[in-house]
């Protein structure tokens, strides 16, 4: 029989497990919502596209997930029946506040007993419809749900919500914010560390029309393109001017002739 | 249902010729109900009359309904199968808003109606009209016949003397009325089917939902609008006219 003490260590642990995944996050804006994740390829031999970590909950409602995959699966599947039955019972969209508080109960379930292991995922649910706008949450292992304008999970989740704070993302509409997205995961991305990855974008707004889906092959192209650009420009400066003060003996200081605003 | 088979057997009556029928007939809301959409709210109404067969179990009957601070229901049918529902919608809708921690939707309720309405239409006899205002969409008025059919519509009728005033509501219903407007309509609607039909009568009970809240009123007998070729009598007073004698 396990301590109560030891339980709750349970959930701290599974919290680890999302802290070693990768980052994933979620931004919320005027007229939609923009998941992005940073998909780590781990062999050559992965099909493009497969392992996705961001799933349709309902017509409406989207999924970004960190930590365990198959743990993620799972919820996910548990999401898909709340949805559908809220519709059933119900006759309208389940609005997600409500979505969000029914699995973050059945995720402290799972909290509870010495028999079950707590869920090693966080995940962050993003829906928009005409009665409540856009609307994003994030459920954590320890069973607890909140409403954001903007969050991350994984292992740059610091990095990220740093950047995400110098967003105005309540003025932003969902186009110019999937580049911003785009731009974030490339920022947050450790060349060193991990090396090649897939940037998974997907997003619900009325762009879509009320539709929860991956961002079109053009759009996504274009907001990857943006994101280089951005952040080879940050990291070749950044470069130059650490050169420069180690070749310099005086002690002059290096200003850069252009600023690039982030 | 027990007139028909009696029939069958040669007898004219249901059942014993001792009894009268009201011992053997369900208690029913032979009725008259209604609801109109405005902007800002609905108008519903119905009558007071609850029949067992040919007598009148209660004359000042209430069958507008509340689900919620602002959903009503006007029931139709059988008296007690449109009670039972209505308290178990009402348990369900509010159980719902508590979990969503904020008023229902109009919708929601007229969806919980027709899952009941749908999944036991072997065993009830109801037809019920769901009206009320909410934030989200407004006043809206929804109708679940017999079956368990769902569909909204700007203006509903129900009950057995809804046959009566199709005519008069398709000619003077028009879009964007106020609120006097529809109190008129219905209050018109029903005096001219409680003049019509057996099964409907007593007073007119009127209620105006919208976002301030649930105003209720009543328009008694004596109240009710006067048509010219209703009510013989009062007629040829009002007029002088010498009454005739008829057979």
């Amino acid at each position: 029989m396990i301590s109560l003490g030891q339980l709750v260590f349970q959930v701290e642990y599974a919290m680890k497990a999302v802290e070693n995944s990768s980052t994933a996050i979620g931004i919320r804006c005027k007229d939609g919502v923009v998941f992005g994740v940073e998909k780590l390829i781990l062999s050559k031999l992965y099909e493009q596209g497969s392992n996705k970590r961001i799933f349709n909950v309902d017509r409406h409602v989207g999924m970004a997930v960190a930590g365990l995959l198959a743990d993620a699966r799972s919820l996910s599947e548990v999401a898909r029946e709340e949805a559908s039955n809220f519709r059933s019972n119900y006759g309208h969209n389940i609005p997600l506040k409500y979505l969000s508080e029914r699995v973050a109960m059945y995720v402290h379930a799972y909290t509870l007993y010495s028999a079950v292991r707590p869920f090693g995922c966080s995940f962050i649910l993003g829906s928009y419809d005409q009665d409540d706008g856009p609307q994003l949450y994030m459920v954590d292992p320890s069973g607890i749900s909140f409403g954001y304008w903007g969050c991350a999970i994984g292992k740059a989740k610091q990095a990220a919500k740093t950047e995400i704070e110098k967003l105005q993302m309540k003025d932003m509409t969902c186009r110019e914010l999937v580049k911003e997205v785009a731009k974030i995961i490339y920022i947050v991305h450790d060349e060193v560390k991990d090396k090649a990855f897939e940037l998974e974008l997907s997003w619900v707004g009325e762009v879509t029309n009320g539709k929860h889906e991956l961002v079109p092959k053009d759009i996504r192209v274009e907001a990857e393109k943006y994101a280089k650009v951005c952040t080879t420009t940050t990291s070749l400066l950044h470069g130059i001017s650490v050169t420069w003060v180690q070749n310099n003996s005086t002690f002059k200081v290096f200003f850069p002739h252009f600023m690039v605003t982030n | 249902m027990a007139a028909a088979t009696a029939m069958r057997f040669g007898q004219l009556s249901s059942g014993s010729d001792m009894a009268p029928d009201w011992t053997t007939k369900e208690v029913s809301t032979g009725t008259t109900i209604m609801a109109v959409e405005y902007d800002g709210g609905v108008v519903i109404g119905a009558d007071s009359r609850t029949t067992t067969g040919a007598y009148i179990a209660n004359r000042v009957t209430d069958k507008l309904t509340p689900i919620h601070d602002r959903i009503f229901c006007c029931r139709s049918g059988s008296a007690a199968d449109t009670q039972a529902i209505a308290d178990v919608v009402t348990y369900q809708l509010g159980f719902h808003s508590i979990e969503l921690d904020e008023a229902p939707l109009v919708q929601t309720a007229a969806n919980l109606f027709k899952a009941s309405c749908y999944r036991y239409r072997e065993e009830l006899m109801a037809g019920i009209i769901v009206a009320g205002w909410d934030k989200r969409r407004g006043g809206q008025v929804y109708t679940v016949p017999v079956g368990g059919m769902l569909v909204r519509q700007p203006v509903s009728v129900g009950g057995s003397g809804s046959t009566y005033i199709y005519g008069y509501m398709d000619s003077n219903y028009k879009p964007n009325m106020t609120k006097d407007q529809c109190l008129r309509l219905v209050s018109g609607a029903l005096s001219l089917a409680m003049e019509r039909d057996g099964s409907s009568g007593g007073v007119v009970r009127l209620a105006a939902i919208s976002e301030t809240g649930v105003d209720r009123q009543v328009i008694l007998g004596n109240q009710l609008p006067k048509w010219s070729t209703t009510g013989y009598i009062p007629y040829c007073l009002s007029k002088g006219l010498e009454i005739y004698p008829t057979v």
